[in-house]
């Protein structure tokens, strides 16, 4: 398969990385989409994300979202955009031509993957559905994502990442007994959902590497989050305890195994929190000499299983302890100790002061075209020969048609022009 | 059908980092064999229990972790034990641990002393911080990772008297484990091409901190720092309350207001249906909306009568949410339209009827206990090689023989021995 260069792009290129030979026709957008194909696209893929010219590719919403780097704004400029996009190239096909259908389809013919993260349907009405995509490329991978997948009664009902974590579990399983649930104060399982989606397009390559077969994947975002439980859901399916009971969720102090202590305790400062974990009665006993107070060498912690039985009283004690400690210093020394503790970090602490962080290049700089270099996420992992590399910013809307269009698909730059000015592009 | 990794040998270190690594790649297909010491893996000992008594064999964390592996015992602290590891990671494709930076290298199982042995071979670690970082020794849990990796800054209450929240389950091992598999099949690609073997290094912390969402990316663009809210996402100013108690005690999300006028329309249908427009004067509001030819949620605060108009539209779904049933609130909003949700918890959607029609709910033998038990299945259909919950947890030392007793025949005609 050919791949589509950019000039003055050698040192990228030159870089070996590990999907340099993948191809994926993109057709998603928001994180639980965008995310899956911007992991690739740092591993390599060549990412080609098709966008709608009519309504300037606003179905993402994240296109022309804030936040912004300056006092500028537009459907270029949304800095949550620029974060899942990275590395990626951007087209715009008009679907509702014939003639942009059949120029979508010729795109396919040169891909190995179709992915969306539409609600289910669309495909099919858009002309490309699985039946459709088949046609076009017989060992064609196509990957479908959204809330409940294509099959069953809510198939077609709409989500967003609050709502699959509201009905996965996720939701309830983060709270205190007697109060609502607390859930999660981001969108986890776009994250996860896009993280799921990634893995489903490598496993069906896998399985083509293997035997020529193209196939379709249907994912659930609901079900990527039903899968996160799985003790939860075993202690209510084998034992017959639901989560849903008095005294539950507790999950600060909930802990599979279980430890005493275990939470998020106050630390001097304003709204300054540390969160320790003795796992067992080595860390505790480091712990009270951390602490060198009477009440922490008093037999009753002594255990494990003391502990735990007495941790509401422990939890009183050691957070007396803490609120006098600087968060910082109270989470080195005990984890100098050998006692597992952090400090609750804030975006600028873990982004910015953590020496970890720096070492691991965490948040690579990326060249925008508009929004110029942002600092954006990069990838948990590092791969001995073929690492990831995010040096591009998101493409602008059509970018890369000339390029796409041109380079990849033949067209001659005479006919580019004219399906533009037609409206097919 | 067999699963899209079928023939990937994978040898597992049990650790409760790597796990779920390991299950991953084992409801796909790949032979996973997770190598234990001879009196079992910790994870053995987590609860919670089958009746809640401890024991081998009663682990449910273990029993969700190694669904779809073989397991087998080795001694890593004798010669033969490692040697007969060497021998099986020989004849592997990817081998994945969880141990502390360091520990593998004292038995000559890193990467560096495997790679003359199996040049292709896939080696994946996961460990807190990484394999070489300035913090690479330090302890922690899957919640201290939650507190350096910035999930917990991001959960809690409205109240800040009230500690961060940790989401249940282990979700920053979850979050490891979800990159190292990403990771390891592009490598695995990257090997069907070129045939080379590569390290790779999973920072779980570093996975976590950039599975944030706009808590990054608000301070990577503008130097925005969001703050934590009860049951919505945490933002850098106040945003309205999304959660409502219904009429059975259990909550929803009311996800997002209408911002058509046709979704005005039809909540205004709604309210008028369920007989609540006597307690809902601003039913004229939404009445307003839906006359329009377009809601500009950009004049809300501006414009007095499109800022009544889009609070009408929030209070009407608190309004109807409050008086009806939780599931019957999202199957009425969903089914006009609105992106609403139950907030189950996790045995409820087990029992869901859409969960159960999919057939996520998977039925394990165990045929020691003569007892079949539901779990929680995979969440993709691959129509050409499906992925599956094949077979309970393994046993201890369950296919020792199955798997050591052909090594060893292996071994001695290959004359391959410790290092």
């Amino acid at each position: 398969m050919t791949t589509v260069t950019e000039p003055g792009d050698e040192a990228l290129t030159a870089a070996r990385r590990p999907l340099e030979h993948i191809r994926i026709c993109d057709l998603t957008g928001q994180l639980a989409g965008a995310g899956s194909t911007k992991a690739l696209a740092a591993l390599g893929a060549e990412v080609i994300r098709v966008e709608d010219p009519v309504r300037k590719g606003r179905w993402d919403i994240l296109r022309g979202a804030p936040p912004f780097v300056d006092s500028r704004r537009g459907l270029d400029l949304g800095g949550g955009f620029n974060n899942h996009n990275t590395e990626k190239k951007g087209v715009t096909i008009n679907l509702r031509t014939p003639r942009g259908k059949a120029l979508l389809r010729d795109l396919i013919r040169q891909c190995d993957v179709v992915a969306e993260n539409f609600a289910a349907g669309v495909m099919e009405r858009l002309g490309f559905g699985w039946e459709e995509l088949q046609k076009i490329r017989t060992d064609i991978i196509y990957v479908s994502h959204c809330g409940f997948g294509h099959t069953g009664p809510y198939s077609r009902y709409k989500t967003w990442g609050p709502i699959v974590q509201a009905m996965s579990g996720l939701t309830f399983t983060s709270g205190l007994p007697e109060q609502e649930p607390a859930g999660w104060g981001f969108s986890y399982m776009d994250h996860t959902g896009g993280y799921y989606m990634a893995i489903a397009m490598l496993l069906a390559i896998a399985h083509r590497n293997r035997t020529g077969e193209g196939q379709w994947v249907d994912l659930s975002c609901t079900e990527a989050g039903a899968t996160l439980h799985g003790p939860a859901i075993l202690d209510h399916s084998v034992n017959g305890r639901p989560m849903r009971r008095a005294e539950s969720p507790e999950s600060n102090r909930q802990n599979w195994p279980a430890m005493a202590p275990h939470g998020v305790y106050p630390a001097k400062g304003e709204d300054r929190w540390v969160a320790i974990a003795c796992r067992d009665d080595a860390d505790w006993h480091a712990c009270a000499e951390v602490i060198d107070l009477s009440w922490a060498r008093d037999n009753r912690f002594a255990e494990r299983g003391s502990r735990i039985a007495k941790r509401e009283a422990l939890d009183a004690l050691l957070a007396d302890w803490t609120r006098g400690e600087e968060p910082f210093a109270l989470a080195d020394a005990l984890a100098g100790a050998g006692v597992p503790a952090a400090v609750v970090k804030s975006p600028e602490e873990r982004i910015d002061l953590d020496a970890n962080t720096a070492e691991w290049e965490l948040f690579p700089v990326a060249e925008h075209r508009e929004m110029g270099r942002v600092r954006v996420d990069g990838l948990g992992v590092h791969l001995s020969e073929t690492d990831w590399q995010i040096d591009r910013g998101a493409p602008c809307l059509g970018e890369h048609n000339e390029q796409v269009f041109g380079d990849l698909l033949g067209l001659s730059s005479d006919e580019i022009e004219e399906m533009r000015a037609a409206g097919d592009i | 059908m067999p699963g899209p990794l079928q023939g990937v040998r994978v040898i597992e270190l049990a650790h409760e980092r790597c796990c779920f690594l390991g299950k991953l790649l084992a409801d796909a297909g790949a032979d996973v064999v997770v190598v234990e010491p001879p009196e079992g893996a910790a994870q053995r000992g987590h609860e919670p229990f089958l009746d809640d008594q401890p024991g081998l064999e009663r682990s449910l964390s273990w029993w969700h972790y190694n669904t779809s592996k073989r397991g087998v015992t080795l001694d890593l602290a004798s010669e033969q034990g490692i040697g007969q590891l060497r021998q099986l990671l020989a004849g592997a494709d990817v081998f994945i641990d969880g141990e502390a930076p360091g520990r593998l290298a004292q038995l000559g199982l890193d990467y560096l002393s495997l790679q003359p042995l199996n040049p292709g071979l896939l080696m994946v670690s996961l460990t807190p911080y990484g394999q070489s970082g300035p913090e690479k020794e330090r302890p922690a849990t899957d919640l201290t990772l939650a507190a350096s990796g910035g999930m917990l800054w991001m959960n809690g209450y409205d109240d800040h008297s009230i500690p961060p929240i940790r989401g249940g389950g282990n979700q920053s091992f979850h979050t490891g484990a979800h990159y190292a598999m990403m990771a390891l099949l592009a490598a695995l690609l990257y090997r069907d091409e070129h045939g080379a073997g590569q390290f790779i290094d999973v920072n779980i912390n570093a996975c976590c901190n950039v599975t944030t969402e706009s808590g990054s990316y608000a301070w990577l663009v503008s130097g925005a720092v969001v703050h934590r809210q009860t049951g919505r996402h945490a933002a850098a100013r106040p945003t309205s309350s999304s959660q409502v108690r219904c009429s059975d005690g259990r909550y929803v999300n009311t996800g997002v207001p209408p911002r058509t006028p046709k979704e005005f329309r039809s909540l205004r249908d709604w309210v008028l249906e369920l007989g609540l427009q006597d307690e809902f004067p601003e039913l004229v509001f939404l009445e307003m909306a839906m006359e329009l030819e377009y809601v500009d949620q950009g004049k809300i605060g501006v414009d007095d009568a499109v800022t009544a108009m889009c609070a009408a539209g929030r209070d009407a779904l608190v309004l109807i949410a409050s008086r009806l049933p939780a599931y019957d609130f999202f199957r009425g909003g969903q089914d006009r339209g609105f992106s609403v949700g139950v907030i189950y918890s996790p045995e409820e959607v087990m029992d869901d009827l859409h969960f159960r029609d999919r057939g996520f709910p998977t039925a394990v033998e165990h045929p020691e206990l003569g007892a079949s038990f539901e779990y929680p299945g995979v969440p993709y259909r691959l129509n050409g090689s499906p992925c599956e919950v094949s077979r309970r947890a393994p046993l201890l030392g369950e296919h020792n023989e199955e798997v050591l007793g052909r090594l060893d025949d292996e071994g001695a005609a290959s004359g391959s021995s410790p290092a």
